[in-house]
């Protein structure tokens, strides 16, 4: 198990760029579905305000 | 030839109902690909008889860097798209390409400096390839940005779009560069002609990956343009509708 931590004395750099990488690949969904939540929170208010005015 | 499928994709109702549907399609596939991609390239995969196992690297630095090139196309075809076509949902998409691009165009800069430092000796050089991936990077930024400068859509719509296009140069001009120019960075092992310069063990866990990150990008797109078409479908009576049913 060490071993393969240590990736044969190049740990510093391969764990680093596959923690880069995952971390890119966990917030595109988080961004992504933030920009959708807020856009569907946005579309609810409107439709909402167009309900009370009719 | 018939068209009607075209006319659909354009229809906004149409769109944002077939994208809901068809994500989970592209994230479940995508997610098995990319943590069994993974694992064979950290794992399974031989270490390389040259760079040992600092060459692990490649398996994300590739698919990446093949992120950043695919989503500028996919960006730059479908702002042609919207700019010839007068498509608006095609801006959409365009629009929501560029934040996706952006980020896998860090990571392709900071997976290389990180590879090349073992490897070359250095985190930077004022590269070809290097260069103009760089270049890449200002072009997402410079898109986000003409877009955001501009309150109405459309006038931010045709700015952007004829960014993007120009921008699109570049693209032949990273993949070339190192077979151009004298670079410090390898020449292709994958995409090339004839036979890619590796063994199976080690090519198979990188399509996997490349096939992964894809449709990664696939799903987090068709999130992107439901939020991009609710945005700019405000003003219609569908939405109400839809979030109504």
């Amino acid at each position: 198990m060490s071993a393969f931590l240590d990736m044969g004395g190049y740990a510093a750099f391969v764990w680093p760029a596959y923690l880069v990488t995952l971390a890119v690949l966990v917030l595109n969904i988080i961004w992504a579905r933030k920009s959708l939540a807020r856009a569907l929170q946005a579309a609810r208010r409107r439709t909402a305000a167009a309900g009370e005015d009719s | 030839m018939r068209w009607t499928w075209f006319h659909r994709l354009a229809s906004p109702p149409y769109l944002y109902a077939l994208a809901a549907r068809l994500t989970p399609w592209f994230a479940w596939p995508a997610a098995l690909l990319i943590l069994g991609g993974l694992y064979a390239g950290l794992v399974l995969a031989p270490p390389d008889y040259q760079q040992g196992e600092g060459f692990r690297i490649i398996y994300v630095h590739v698919p990446s860097a093949w992120m950043s090139l695919m989503v500028y196309v996919t960006m730059g075809v479908a702002a042609a798209v919207g700019l010839i076509w007068r498509m608006k949902i095609a801006h959409a998409v365009a629009a929501s390409c560029a934040p996706i691009g952006a980020s896998f165009t860090v990571v392709a800069l900071v997976t290389g400096a990180l590879y090349g430092k073992p490897m070359w000796g250095t985190w930077w050089e004022w590269d070809p390839r290097l260069t103009s991936e760089l270049i890449l990077l200002f072009l997402y930024l410079g898109f986000m940005g003409l877009r955001a400068g501009f309150d109405d859509t459309q006038r931010a719509d045709r700015s952007g779009a004829l960014l993007a296009i120009v921008g699109m140069v570049n693209v032949p001009i990273i993949h070339y560069s190192v077979i151009w120019w004298n670079s410090l960075h390898q020449a292709p092992s994958v995409m090339r002609f004839g036979k890619p310069a590796m063994p199976p063990a080690m090519l198979v866990p990188l399509l996997v990956l490349l096939l992964g990150f894809t449709l990664f990008f696939a799903a987090v797109l068709l999130v992107r343009v439901r939020a991009e078409i609710l945005q700019r479908e405000r003003a219609t009576r569908w939405i109400g509708e839809t979030l109504r049913a």
